[in-house]
């Protein structure tokens, strides 16, 4: 019908006279957008389809394409923006739910971009990190509230199981099933290799990737995909998702189409049927309930390995947080609402949940104030974007941070958002076997690692500028951190000092 | 046999036995609510007397456990593989999420026993309730078998409200006279001799545990309720 025509977002500009008709940016759009005109001898193109992920532009051999933003307008309006009135008419033609991929893209405020960090001058010199030792080895896990020491003077060791992270940040959960076969050993062989942690998510672990185990956090959610004994021994931690930061109060869904042969040995489940993770755990009601399942996944594992248990950021997280302390569990996770997803309905992905920056400054000052906070290591992620980020996220409180977005684009991913068609071009989103294979595991994990790499290095220089030698000394170190334009409330929250003060 | 007298021994304490002990045949006495009893185990043989606490034979691998008495909340919660025995009645979530293996359960089960419940090649879950369950029975099945038998429910719907509600797969066997009331996302058919050909193994090896006749409960009129369609969203979303 005419009314539901959407003039397309982007625009393909082809420069002709750099086109060489090689069809490159025919073969590597699974989108279609691409064709050859055999009478016109020349490429053509259909930009309804295009999804602005810049395949065709990396690959074009002659820089002869460019993706452009359409001029073609709404009659401007502050209060109906374009977007908004394709939404009402995309949902008035079909009846259905809006579904949205990545973290919320809306101008909301960026906290981390408001706080700035220490440095020394004169006093407390600061440090060369180049030259000098940097401790940035972080342990996540219960700390023991005493030593306690035999008969004969001797400490008994009572530490209880925790993951030895290299460098203070794991790669956060993303199933088997959501991303790629590919993209799923990158991230495993970029963990061996730094010192740290991926997750399987909720689609159980390959059979492929149990060699990795030492590097792996599986994942338990409600649908239970995947979870059985030999699961969560292969893993170092356990990891009980309650929510995630892009969907809070949603649950999981993996389309059965998504349900491929391998994905169904993952996950467990026949071919084609629908993988539903719903919103609640339905043995969960209460934090005593939770507890139950803490102790069960410590028995069936024999107290080897910390319990995680990951929930999103909501408005009373800090209460939240401050049961999952008493459960038992030995490091919260807390997803702020930029957090990533591969499909989300787009009024909760854009709506629903709070900044993690101002969640994580309540957590810990909540679990601080109530003597609680060596029960639990905190980790926080949903859009930790840089090394400064992770700056302010340890100074705040966290004993790590958990990145994902991140990750994917040192993968490839161009932040094109629409991971829920399963067409991704960079072989990430997809399970599309030409596709799974655009993205070679020997370079992924290397560019991985580079960025490991890279952030650490920063997070060193940044700590010597502080005169900081060990990451301990900055975690929690709120001194370390200024406000810049926040207002009393959010500075009060946030338990810093405004810049200048 | 290993004979081990639970009484108050803290969990761990008694856990850790189980796990740990060399005999295959444990015996459990004066059990009073320990819980995650048998937690991942396979190729053991458990007896229990008293009433083992929540999550027993959670992740349960393959081994068999029998509970002279009743069990409490999340029994068998995710179990993989084994059966567990219950001379009496079990709680809520019964079966949670559970993959394979057999769970008998003499008289009654609690509220959303045998959710989540999926199958997966050769893995075909069994869970068989000899009374009534409680509301929320089915909720979320993706696969594997659960029969209600009814005892004692007169005919009538042998469970509480919204029986497989979130239904995808599998199937639920319900004896009662009349339809029972279902959420539209399933349906409910009368029993046919093909469906009881089914459920006959299942029928079989709960007669053997408890006693009662075959025949003259496969004689009796069931329902037998499955999905609609097993992708039940797949028309809810629009991409934006």
């Amino acid at each position: 019908m005419a009314i539901d025509f959407l003039y397309p977002q982007y625009e393909v500009i082809r420069n002709r006279d750099r086109c060489i008709t090689c069809r490159a940016c025919e073969r590597q759009c699974a989108n279609k957008v691409h064709h050859y005109d055999v009478d016109f001898e020349r490429m053509e193109s259909d930009e309804s389809k295009c999804v602005d992920c810049h395949r065709c532009v990396s690959l074009c051999p002659t820089r002869a394409l460019k993706i452009v933003k359409t001029n073609h307008t709404f009659r401007e309006n502050a209060n109906w923006q374009g977007e908004t009135i394709m939404e009402v008419y995309r949902q008035a033609g079909t009846g259905g739910t809006l579904l949205s991929s990545m973290g919320n893209p809306k101008d909301f405020p960026v906290y981390w971009d408001k706080m700035l960090i220490n440095a020394s001058q004169v006093t407390n010199p600061s440090i060369d990190p180049l030259r000098e030792p940097m401790e940035i080895r972080t342990y996540l896990g219960k700390k023991p509230g005493k030593i306690e020491r035999d008969e004969n003077g001797k400490i008994i060791p009572n530490l209880s199981p925790r993951l030895k992270l290299e460098v203070p940040v794991m790669f956060s959960a993303m199933s088997y099933g959501s991303i790629s076969y590919n993209a799923h050993e990158s991230l495993a062989r970029a963990s061996k290799e730094m010192g740290t942690f991926y997750n399987t998510g909720e689609g159980g672990l390959h059979e492929d990737f149990y060699q990795w185990g030492n590097n792996t956090i599986v994942q338990v959610a409600s649908g239970r995909f995947g979870v059985q004994k030999d699961y969560l021994d292969a893993g170092a931690a356990i990891e009980i998702k309650i929510g995630q930061g892009a969907k809070p109060g949603i649950g999981g869904h993996l389309p059965g189409a998504k349900v491929a042969p391998d994905i169904s040995r993952t996950r467990m489940i026949p071919e084609g049927t629908d993988a539903i993770s719903p919103a609640p755990h339905h043995d969960i009601y209460s934090i005593e309930d939770l507890r139950q399942l803490v102790f069960s996944l410590k028995e069936a594992t024999a107290y080897q390995k910390p319990v995680i248990v990951k929930i999103s950021a909501v408005h009373n997280v800090a209460a939240i947080a401050s049961g999952i302390a008493r459960s038992g569990a030995d490091i919260i996770a807390i997803d702020g609402y930029r957090g990533g997803t591969g499909a989300a309905p787009t009024r909760i992905r854009d709506n629903v949940g709070i900044p993690i920056e101002l969640a994580l400054a309540a957590v810990d000052q909540r679990l601080r104030d109530e003597g609680i906070r060596d029960n639990v290591s905190v980790v926080v992620g949903g859009s930790i974007r840089n090394s400064a980020d992770i700056v302010k996220a340890i100074a705040l409180g966290a004993d790590a941070v958990y990145i994902a977005t991140s990750a994917l684009m040192a993968l490839g991913c161009h932040l094109c958002r629409t991971c829920q068609n399963g067409l991704c071009n960079w072989g990430i989103a997809t399970q599309r076997p030409e596709l799974v294979k655009r993205l070679n595991p020997d370079i992924g994990s290397k560019r991985l690692v580079n960025l490991l790499t890279a952030w650490s290095h920063e997070i060193r220089e940044m700590m010597g500028g502080m005169g900081i030698n060990s990451i301990e000394a900055l975690r929690g170190n709120r001194l370390m951190l200024r406000g810049i334009g926040l207002n009393e409330k959010e500075l009060e929250i946030l338990g810093i000092k405004h810049a200048g003060e | 046999m290993k004979k081990i007298t639970a009484d108050l021994m803290h969990f761990k304490t008694l856990n850790d036995l189980v796990r740990d002990c060399e005999d295959k045949d444990i015996f459990i006495e004066h059990c009073v609510g320990q819980r995650y009893i048998a937690a991942s185990s396979k190729g053991k043989s458990i007896i229990i007397t008293g009433t083992p606490g929540n999550a027993l034979g959670a992740y349960l691998d393959g081994s068999e456990i029998t509970v002279n008495g009743n069990a409490q909340d999340a029994m068998g919660d995710t179990m993989n593989d084994g059966r567990i025995v219950v001379h009496g009645s079990a709680g809520d979530t019964t079966g949670y999420g559970m993959r394979g293996g057999t769970i008998l359960v003499r008289d009654n089960a609690g509220y959303r026993a045998g959710i989540h419940m999926k199958q997966y090649r050769d893995h075909i879950p069994a869970l068989v309730i000899g009374g009534v369950a409680g509301s929320f029975l089915g909720e979320y099945q993706a696969g594997g078998v659960i029969i209600v038998l009814g005892k004692g429910a007169e005919g009538k719907q042998p469970t509480g409200f919204f029986c497989g509600t979130g239904m995808h797969g599998g199937k639920i066997y319900l004896r009662c006279d009349e339809a029972p009331d279902i959420p539209i996302q399933i349906k409910a058919d009368v029993a046919t001799e093909d469906d009881k050909e089914d459920m006959r193994p299942y029928v079989a090896e709960y007669c053997d545990a408890f006693g009662g006749d075959v025949e003259e409960l496969l004689n009796q009129k069931f329902y037998v309720l499955t999905p609609n369609s097993n992708s039940p969203y797949s028309r809810m979303y629009t991409f934006n």
